[in-house]
C-alpha cells in the first residue's frame, strides 16, 4: 500500500478571471482534441442551462414551481465534467446537476417534475443514464459504489449488457456541504477498498445553505482523497477547459483501470441554495462582487472571441436559441400535470401488497361517495 | 430440547422429503440454491466470507461462490446497504447481511429514504429488488444492541417487505421468495432459533411467504405471535389445553404486508385475540394487529385485544432479560386475562 501526494491546494487553472488562457504541462493536451464547433457547443450549453435556471427561478416567484434550487456560477464545473464523460458513464447527481441534466437530453418538464412537486424524480434513470436527482445528501454517492461493483461483476463473469461498456466509469457529485456526511466518507472507503471505477466530483461552491465551506473542512477537500488511497485534484469550477481537461484526465486513467478518483471543482453559488433561501443574511456584497468577476461564461466568451472561434451573429443565435429554451420551460410548467395518487399506490410496490390495494380501494369508495351526494345536491 | 420447541417441531412431521436441519443450515441452504439458480445474485456483509457470518449463516458461501458473489464489506451498515441500492439499479439482486439487529440503524437512512423509496420515486422505473437479512431479538445473553427487535420501524415505512420466519421450513423458503421478489425485502432472522432444528422440505414450498398461517387449531382464544416467540406461543397453548382452554395459534409471518384477515377470521371464531411479541408494546406492532382486528371483528370480540410484549425501555442488560421478554407464563396470564372481560362482560 503506497502513500498518495496531496493536491496542489491551488487550482488548475487554464482560463484566468480576464480570458487569458495559460498552457498547463499536464492538462493542456486534454482540449487539443476541442475543435472550434465543440468548444462553441461548452459556450452554448452554459448559456443555456443559464438562461433556463433564471427562467426556473422567475417560475418559481410566480407560483409555478414548488421550489426551485439555482445552479447560477456553477455552469462550467458542470459543464465541463459531463462534457468529458461518455454517455455510457452513469451519473449520480445532487439535485442542482441542471447543466448535466439538459446535456443528457433531460426535457424540461421532465427535470421540473420534481420542483413543480408534480413527480418525484420526472425522468427514468435507464433513459438517460443519469439517476433521478438526490435531495438526501451524499446518499447518492452509495448508490454509484454499488453500480460500480456491478460494472465490475458484469466485467468478470462476462454479462455486460448492450450498450454497456468495459471501461465505463460512474461520476458520483457531491457538494462541500455533502462531503460531511458518513455516506461520503462510506462510499470512498467501499469504493478505494474495491477500486472501483468512481469518479467523485465535488463542487465546492462554499456555502451549504448558510454555512461556509470552513465549517465543512479545514483541507481543500481534494486531500481528502489521499486520505483514502486515490488521487485527488483541486480545479477551477468556474474554468469551463480546465474542468474538462482534469475530468477527461481522470477518466482516461479510470477506464484503464485506475481505480476512483476525485475532483474537487472550486466554484461558487452566485444565487441562494434555493428559493426560500436569502443569503443576504450570511455572506457579504463584497464576497459575491469578487466572484462576478470569476465568471465562467464571461471569461470563456472573451477567450473565444479573442480565438475567433465565437463571432457576435452565433452568439446572438446561442441566446435566441436560450430564449426558446425558455420559452419552452414555461410552456411546459404550465402544463405539466401532476401524478395520479393512484399511480403512487400502484408504484409502492412491484408486486401486490395487501394493505396498499385496500387504501386505493377504499378512497376510491370514500371519493365516489362524494360524487354521488353532489348528483342528490344537483338535483 | 425444550418443551417448547418440541411442541414446535412436531408441526413438520407430515412433509414428503424430510431433511432434518437447524434454521441457520436452512438459510445456508436458501442462500446457496438462489446463488446456484441466479448469478445476479450477491451476498455482501460484514465477516460472511472466510468466517461465515457471525452466526455462520452463511459458511462455506464463499468457499463455494467465489469472493465476488460473497462480499466481505468494509464496517459500514450504511455503505452495505447503499450499494445494494446501486447494484439493484444495475440489475443485481444483493443479499445483505446487517450483523445484529441494534446495527441496522446506521443503514436506517439509506433503508428509509432510499431503499424504501426508490420504486416508488422512479414511477416503478426502478425496482430494488433488495433483501436484507437481520438476525433479531433477544434470549442469548448478550450485550447491548445485540438483541433488539426492531421490526415496527420498518412496519412503518411503505415501500419495504418484512417477514420473519420461525421454523426451518419456512426460513428455507421465505429466504428464497424474499430474494425472488421485485421489492425490497427484510428477513427478519430470530436469532435464538438458529439452532432450532426441523424438517426441511426442500421440494415443497411453504405457503406463500406474505400470508400468516395458522398453526395450531383452537376454538376458546387466539395466539397470533412471529418469529422467536412461535415456539413459546406453541408451548403455552400446550400447557393451556392441559388446564382446559383451547389456544388457536397464528403464526403472523408476514409483519409487512399483514395477513389480518387470517388474524381476524381466527380472532372472530374464537372471539378472543392475544398478540405477543418481543418488541415493547407501546407503539409496538401488536398495536396494529390489535387495532386492525378490532376494526373487522368488534362485534364478534368478547374481549379487547390483548398484548403481551417488552416494557417501554431500552433492552436491559441481558442479565434481566428472563423477565423483560414474553414467557410461556406471560402468555398464559394474557390468555387467561381474556377471559375475565368474558365472565365480567357477557356476550
Amino acid at each position: 500500500m503506497s502513500g498518495v501526494e496531496l493536491a496542489d491546494p491551488v487550482p488548475v487553472q487554464l482560463l484566468a478571471e480576464d480570458g487569458t488562457f495559460t498552457e498547463h504541462p499536464t492538462f493542456s493536451r486534454f482540449i487539443e482534441g476541442l475543435d472550434g464547433e465543440a468548444l462553441r457547443g461548452l459556450y452554448r450549453h452554459m448559456v443555456l442551462e443559464r438562461r433556463f435556471d433564471t427562467e426556473a427561478t422567475s417560475l418559481q416567484r410566480q407560483g409555478m414551481l414548488a421550489l426551485w434550487v439555482p445552479a447560477l456560477g456553477q455552469e462550467a464545473a458542470q459543464t465541463g465534467a459531463i462534457a468529458a464523460l461518455d454517455s455510457k458513464d452513469r451519473v449520480f447527481p445532487t439535485y442542482r446537476e441542471h447543466a448535466m441534466a439538459l446535456y443528457r437530453g433531460i426535457k424540461p418538464e421532465e427535470l421540473m417534475g420534481m420542483f413543480r412537486a408534480t413527480r418525484h424524480t420526472g425522468w427514468n434513470p435507464h433513459t438517460y443514464n443519469f439517476n433521478g436527482y438526490s435531495v438526501v445528501l451524499a446518499s447518492q454517492v452509495m448508490h454509484a459504489v454499488g453500480w460500480a461493483m456491478g460494472i465490475k461483476q458484469d466485467v468478470a463473469t462476462g454479462a455486460l449488457k448492450e450498450g454497456r461498456a468495459e471501461n465505463e466509469i460512474v461520476l458520483a457529485c457531491l457538494g462541500d456541504g455533502a462531503t460531511s456526511q458518513g455516506d461520503a466518507h462510506e462510499s470512498m472507503v467501499f469504493a478505494s477498498s474495491y477500486g472501483l471505477p468512481v469518479l467523485y466530483f465535488i463542487q465546492n461552491n462554499h456555502w451549504a445553505i448558510s454555512v461556509p465551506q470552513q465549517t465543512q473542512s479545514r483541507t481543500p477537500l481534494a486531500h481528502r482523497a489521499a486520505g483514502y488511497g486515490f488521487e485527488g485534484i483541486r480545479v477551477d469550477g468556474n474554468d469551463v477547459l480546465a474542468t474538462y481537461a482534469v475530468t477527461q484526465y481522470m477518466a482516461e486513467q479510470m477506464r484503464a483501470g485506475a481505480g476512483p478518483k476525485l475532483v474537487e471543482a472550486v466554484t461558487y453559488r452566485m444565487g441562494a441554495h434555493t428559493t426560500a433561501d436569502d443569503p443576504t443574511k450570511y455572506r457579504s456584497q463584497d464576497e459575491l462582487e469578487v466572484w462576478k468577476r470569476r465568471d465562467p461564461i464571461a471569461r470563456y466568451r472573451t477567450w473565444l472571441e479573442a480565438q475567433s472561434v465565437l463571432d457576435a451573429e452565433t452568439a446572438q443565435e446561442v441566446d435566441q436559441e436560450a430564449a426558446e429554451l425558455a420559452k419552452d420551460l414555461r410552456t411546459a410548467v404550465h402544463s405539466m400535470e401532476s401524478v395520479p395518487l393512484e399511480r403512487v399506490f400502484d408504484t409502492v410496490y412491484a408486486e401486490p401488497h395487501r394493505q396498499v390495494e385496500v387504501e386505493k380501494a377504499w378512497l376510491k369508495d370514500y371519493e365516489a361517495g362524494f360524487a354521488e351526494e353532489g348528483r342528490v345536491a344537483d338535483q | 430440547m425444550s418443551a417448547e420447541s418440541a411442541a414446535h417441531t412436531e408441526q413438520k412431521e407430515s412433509v414428503s422429503t424430510p431433511t432434518q436441519m437447524p434454521l441457520a443450515k436452512a438459510i445456508n441452504r436458501a442462500l446457496a440454491d438462489e446463488l446456484t439458480a441466479d448469478p445476479k445474485t450477491l451476498l455482501i456483509g460484514e465477516d460472511i466470507g472466510a468466517l461465515g457470518g457471525v452466526f455462520r449463516v452463511t459458511d462455506k458461501l464463499q468457499a463455494e461462490f467465489g469472493p465476488d458473489r460473497i462480499i466481505d464489506s468494509p464496517l459500514a451498515e450504511s455503505g452495505i446497504i447503499g450499494s445494494c441500492i446501486g447494484l439493484a439499479m444495475r440489475g443485481y439482486r444483493p443479499v445483505a447481511e446487517i450483523q445484529f439487529d441494534g446495527f441496522v440503524f446506521p443503514a436506517f437512512n439509506q433503508i428509509t429514504t432510499q431503499l424504501a423509496k426508490i420504486h416508488n420515486r422512479t414511477d416503478g422505473a426502478v425496482p430494488m429488488p433488495v433483501t436484507i437479512r437481520l438476525p433479531y431479538g433477544g434470549h442469548i445473553g448478550s450485550i447491548e444492541h445485540h438483541s433488539e427487535s426492531p421490526e415496527a420501524l420498518f412496519a412503518h415505512t411503505a415501500g419495504l417487505r418484512i417477514v420473519t420466519p420461525s421454523n426451518p421450513h419456512d426460513a428455507y423458503w421465505m429466504t428464497r421468495q424474499a430474494i425472488n421478489s421485485t421489492d425490497p425485502v427484510i428477513v427478519l432472522e430470530p436469532k435464538r432459533r438458529y439452532w432450532l432444528k426441523g424438517t426441511v422440505d426442500l421440494d415443497t414450498p411453504a405457503p406463500d411467504a406474505f400470508t400468516a398461517q395458522v398453526l395450531r387449531k383452537g376454538t376458546d382464544v387466539t395466539l397470533a405471535t412471529y418469529g422467536p416467540l412461535v415456539p413459546v406461543a406453541l408451548a403455552a397453548a400446550e400447557v393451556a389445553a392441559g388446564q382446559g382452554r383451547s389456544v388457536e395459534v397464528i403464526d403472523v409471518r408476514s409483519i409487512s404486508p399483514l395477513d389480518d384477515e387470517a388474524i381476524a377470521r381466527s380472532a372472530a371464531k374464537t372471539q378472543r385475540l392475544v398478540v405477543a411479541h418481543e418488541a415493547p408494546t407501546f407503539g409496538g406492532f401488536g398495536a396494529e394487529i390489535a387495532a386492525r382486528v378490532s376494526e373487522r371483528a368488534y362485534h364478534r370480540l368478547a374481549a379487547p385485544v390483548l398484548r403481551v410484549g417488552g416494557f417501554h425501555m431500552p433492552y436491559p442488560p441481558s442479565g434481566q432479560e428472563q423477565r423483560y421478554l414474553p414467557d410461556i407464563d406471560r402468555m398464559l396470564e394474557a390468555l387467561e386475562r381474556s377471559f375475565v372481560y368474558a365472565s365480567e362482560g357477557g356476550r
